[in-house]
């Protein structure tokens, strides 16, 4: 890649920081270069964020429709999985995926609410009862 | 408190918080020849792992390893310490901060404010440098970033205390030795070497094996997933290869510079031919991003370009094999 052909496509970074790529000037020398983005990035990104929007979603009206508990829904709004999630919570991952069962989420001690409450930053009464 | 510490900016956090590091205390490093003497060109596929719900593939080495094998060839050597404890892990750095010291700091990613939310993931191998504290403040260079930026008190300790794969635990890391003049060309032949024997591994999973392990795969997405995840799995591969802190073709620049860098101190010309060849590398990977993110884009699945571009990677598989086997006898 040489220097001027380092993309300056617009991107979700731009207005924050541009990024820095090596590229080879006209006497064939490596340099520094900025970028403020490449279309190629930035499609790839908004897929994979689009991706985590249809998952949101899908886990909303699984809650609504009473198939899974709220706490599906703000693991996947926090971008989580149950990895993730269960390593924040310091439980076991077929634990958090039991609590995912709303039988089993109505019936949770205030203790381990107030444990995922706070790993999302939601107050117990937003945990128990989402938005529709 | 400031340290009086020079913020450079990178393209890849680890090289970059090394390559600040080194030159507050006095030794100027590049970027691209801490990445090189590090070894930090890679690719592997690791199955059975699921990043972001898509299979994961990495184009460098684990994070932390680049720091480790740069001061273990150069003579460095580093503090690390980690913690369970989040007030001694405050403590630690504030009384680092108090003897002028700057230090390196392994973070997660989705608690840095700083960064816009699209780029807020939970990836834990981030690295910065503090150096220093105002008020309630501190001071971070992140070296991915045009300009320092600030973390509060709690900011700071929900990043350095992030959950998940590679969870950082406060870790915290500083060179508290140096050799009296840095050797490089030793360091840089080790380096060079190191990396040749992990892209010509006799593994299926790493280096051009593992390339052409993953254009298998991609042939076969389509079919086995559904146009829906294989799109997803595309666009997953192109990120990693071009995220924030790639420099680009998966590093494969970063790499480049460094051999071109590396034939003046060795006085060697044929790696500054090869630093032209790794650039034609490089360039071939973007080409392969370029035309993955057409068939995500439109959302299409058709077999034949699904096959292209693991054509593309099998190319680059064997261009990547020829090449790494003429880097080691050239050396």
């Amino acid at each position: 890649m040489k220097t001027n052909e380092v993309p300056q496509d617009k991107s979700h970074l731009e207005s924050v920081s541009r990024e820095v790529y090596y590229a080879v000037d006209e006497n064939g020398e490596y340099k520094k270069a900025l970028s403020s983005g490449w279309d190629v990035k930035t499609i790839a990104l908004e897929n994979a964020l689009e991706e985590i929007e249809r998952r949101v979603q899908d886990a909303k009206t699984r809650v609504l429709e009473n198939k899974t508990s709220p706490i599906e829904y703000y693991m996947e709004l926090h971008k989580m999985d149950l990895t993730v999630l269960s390593s924040y919570v310091g439980m076991w991952q077929w634990r958090v995926k039991r609590h995912f069962k709303p039988s089993v989420f109505k019936k949770l001690s205030s203790k381990i609410l107030q444990k995922y409450a706070d790993v999302f930053e939601i107050s117990m009464e937003e945990l128990q009862q989402i938005k529709s | 408190m400031k340290i009086d510490f020079t913020h450079h900016q990178s393209a890849h956090c680890e090289n970059g918080v090394v390559s600040n590091l080194m030159s507050y205390n006095g030794f100027k490093v590049s970027e691209p020849m801490v990445f090189g003497i590090g070894s930090g060109l890679l690719f592997c596929y690791i199955p059975f792992l699921m990043v972001n719900h898509a299979p994961a593939i990495t184009y460098r080495a684990m994070p932390g390893f680049i720091f480790k094998r740069f001061a273990k060839r150069t003579g460095i050597k580093i503090k690390r310490e980690k913690f369970t404890n989040k007030t001694s892990a405050q403590t630690r750095l504030d009384e680092n901060l108090n003897r002028n010291n700057p230090v390196g700091l392994q973070v997660g990613v989705y608690g840095l404010v700083y960064f816009p939310d699209e780029y807020r993931f939970h990836f834990n191998a981030h690295n910065l440098v503090v150096y220093g504290k105002e008020g309630d403040n501190y001071l971070i260079s992140d070296p991915v970033m045009e300009n320092v930026t600030t973390l509060t008190t709690k900011q700071l300790e929900k990043v350095r205390f992030a959950k998940g794969a590679f969870a950082p635990k406060g870790h915290m890391y500083y060179p508290i030795a140096f050799p009296e003049e840095l050797q490089l060309d030793k360091a840089i032949v080790k380096g060079i070497k190191h990396t040749c024997r992990d892209m010509l591994a006799p593994v299926p999973f790493v280096g051009a094996k593992g390339i052409r392990t993953v254009a298998k795969l991609i042939r076969k997405w389509p079919k086995k997933k559904g146009v829906k995840v294989a799109n997803h799995y595309l666009g997953q591969v192109v990120r990693m290869q071009e995220e924030i802190g790639t420099g680009g073709g998966g590093f494969r620049y970063i790499y480049a510079a460094f051999l071109q860098e590396s034939s003046k101190i060795l006085k060697n010309e044929r790696l500054s031919e090869l630093s032209k060849e790794m650039t034609e590398i490089g360039d071939l990977w973007r080409d392969f991003a370029l035309d993955a993110s057409r068939i995500y884009k439109n959302r299409s699945a058709q077999d034949d370009a699904y096959n292209k571009v693991a054509d593309q990677l099998l190319i680059i598989g064997d261009k990547e094999e020829a090449f790494f086997k003429k880097l080691k006898k050239a050396i």
